[in-house]
């Protein structure tokens, strides 16, 4: 019988591929519940989960609750806007004053990139990662590959191509985590200025026209741009750049192939992507979301087989 | 573990028949009624009563599942690692439908509570009944009997009962593991 190698989710980087299958294979059958009439099961009664997000957040936070309530476990909900953070109160102090409430699972997300590694250190409870700065956001990763193993059978031998913000963005870190684990070939794509110098030495291919990165893969990921981390002016308009990156459906229908868009969301529509994309056929957008609550929910299924009774 | 053989191929095929009959003297001609086979070995003799029910009834479709318990056991965190689900497949509506559900081997009921829970998640049934191949008697952790036995075994914990199957091993059989004394 498998069982994860690690004991909290705080990146991909840390997962091996059968961790990646294995996590897959569990999140099959909670995607066939949650398709039934019943989308509830008793497995997690026993279990309290903490939801702590220090950033903002709407799909990833629904998702987790969803998955968590599915599972039957007990949330708590903490936004740090209304939280005692604000009067000063340190991340140690403050997750363990919810743990000493008996929580068992925390899933943060925080601005600060190694903020669930540190956590994880320091405090008595299994750790999700729901996004920590620009470092990893290994769940959307997860359903990201997932949604792709998905509409293609498999992720191997698949070019992908990650196309926009890479220097802000903890998606595109951890899909190309992920991806490569599962042996696909990864592309980034965007202005030079927000491609990270040293991006290459991941082993991705790294492109700066929109068009020829687009005629080499098979499923183009539209990331937003990230402007509430970006303290400078990374390209000179957001016209501009939508000009030269966005992707629109002429553009899409130049292709001499039918290729797949993803965006892991919130979509800026206009910018990365026009409406007629995000709303055609080629897209699996609300896939995604979809197969967010059932990866999460093998997550925290898989990692809560691990938490000892007491 | 010396093992002794229970039911060999010959009493196997004797025991899926009259079980076949028992079934049809309640159910008649299976307008009503639904087989839902245990994940993961109740689903081969759920497979094998439909084949041979379709042949006496003479009737093309039985409706016959199979249900996945993983979620709904009561040991989840007490093993070493988790259970890994198996494949759900029901595809018609079993409420105000008699279930009989269908499993290889009845020990100590636990499974078959699980699966009563999980099949409630599909519906409410008018009336559940439990068929099993092999009853081991006396060993119950909760008050589960079945309404159908292929055979009924005395056997203590410690020994191990293991039903193979043509399709997958090769042979019909059922034998019955104890171990070695001086082996302790």
């Amino acid at each position: 019988m498998a069982n994860l190698s690690v004991e909290h989710l705080i990146g991909i980087k840390h997962l091996t591929r059968d961790d990646i299958d294995l996590i897959f294979s569990t999140a099959d059958s909670f995607k066939d519940i949650i398709n039934r009439p019943i989308k509830k099961v008793p497995t997690l009664r026993d279990i309290t989960i903490a939801n702590l997000f220090f950033e903002n957040s709407t799909r990833t936070k629904l998702s987790f609750e969803l998955a968590e309530k599915r599972l039957s476990a007990d949330v708590i909900n903490f936004a740090a806007s209304s939280s005692s953070v604000s009067k000063g109160e340190t991340l140690i102090d403050t997750v363990n004053n919810i743990l000493a409430m008996k929580v068992d699972m925390v899933v943060m997300r925080h601005p600060n990139p190694g903020a669930a590694l540190f956590l994880s250190k320091h405090v008595d409870a299994k750790i999700v990662n729901a996004g920590d700065g620009t470092h990893e956001h290994p769940t959307q990763a997860l359903l990201d590959a997932y949604s792709i193993r998905e509409k293609f059978g498999e992720v191997a031998g698949k070019k992908v191509v990650i196309v926009g913000d890479i220097l802000h963005s903890r998606v595109a870190l951890s899909n190309i985590f992920c991806l490569q684990k599962l042996g696909a070939e990864v592309m980034v794509c965007g202005p030079t200025t927000l491609i990270p110098k040293y991006i290459d030495s991941l082993g991705v291919k790294v492109e700066h026209n929109l068009r020829n990165a687009l005629e080499w893969c098979d499923i183009a990921n539209m990331l937003r741009i990230q402007l509430e981390r970006q303290d400078i002016k990374f390209f000179p308009s957001v016209r501009e750049y939508s000009m030269l990156f966005g992707l629109d459906k002429a553009l899409l229908d130049s292709l001499d192939k039918e290729i797949t868009v993803m965006h892991p969301g919130p979509i800026n529509r206009g910018v990365e992507i026009t409406s007629d994309v995000a709303d055609s056929k080629q897209a699996i957008i609300l896939d995604q979301v979809e197969n967010g609550v059932a990866v999460r929910m093998a997550v925290l299924y898989l990692l809560a087989s691990k938490i000892e009774r007491n | 573990m010396s093992p002794v053989a229970i039911l060999n191929s010959k009493h196997f095929e004797l025991t899926i028949n009259r079980l076949c009959y028992q079934l049809i003297e309640n159910h008649h001609n299976f307008e009503n009624s639904v087989i839902i086979g245990l994940q993961p070995r109740g689903i081969l003799l759920a497979a094998r009563l439909e084949k041979r029910l379709s042949k006496i009834l003479n009737k093309e479709h039985i409706q016959c599942g199979s249900l996945d318990v993983t979620f709904y056991r009561d040991d989840f965190r007490r093993r070493e690692t988790p259970i890994l689900p198996s494949v759900t497949d029901i595809d018609f509506v079993i409420e105000n439908k008699k279930v009989i559900l269908v499993d290889d081997v009845l020990y100590t009921g636990r499974t078959v509570r699980s699966g009563l829970d999980a099949m409630m998640a599909f519906g409410r049934p008018s009336q559940v009944e439990l068929l099993v191949l092999i009853d081991r008697r006396f060993s119950r952790h909760l008050p589960i009997q079945p309404d159908y036995i292929g055979k009924s075994v005395d056997s203590i914990a410690s020994e191990r009962v293991l039903v193979e199957w043509a399709e997958v091993e090769g042979e019909d059989k059922v034998m019955l593991f104890t171990p070695n004394k001086e082996h302790g």
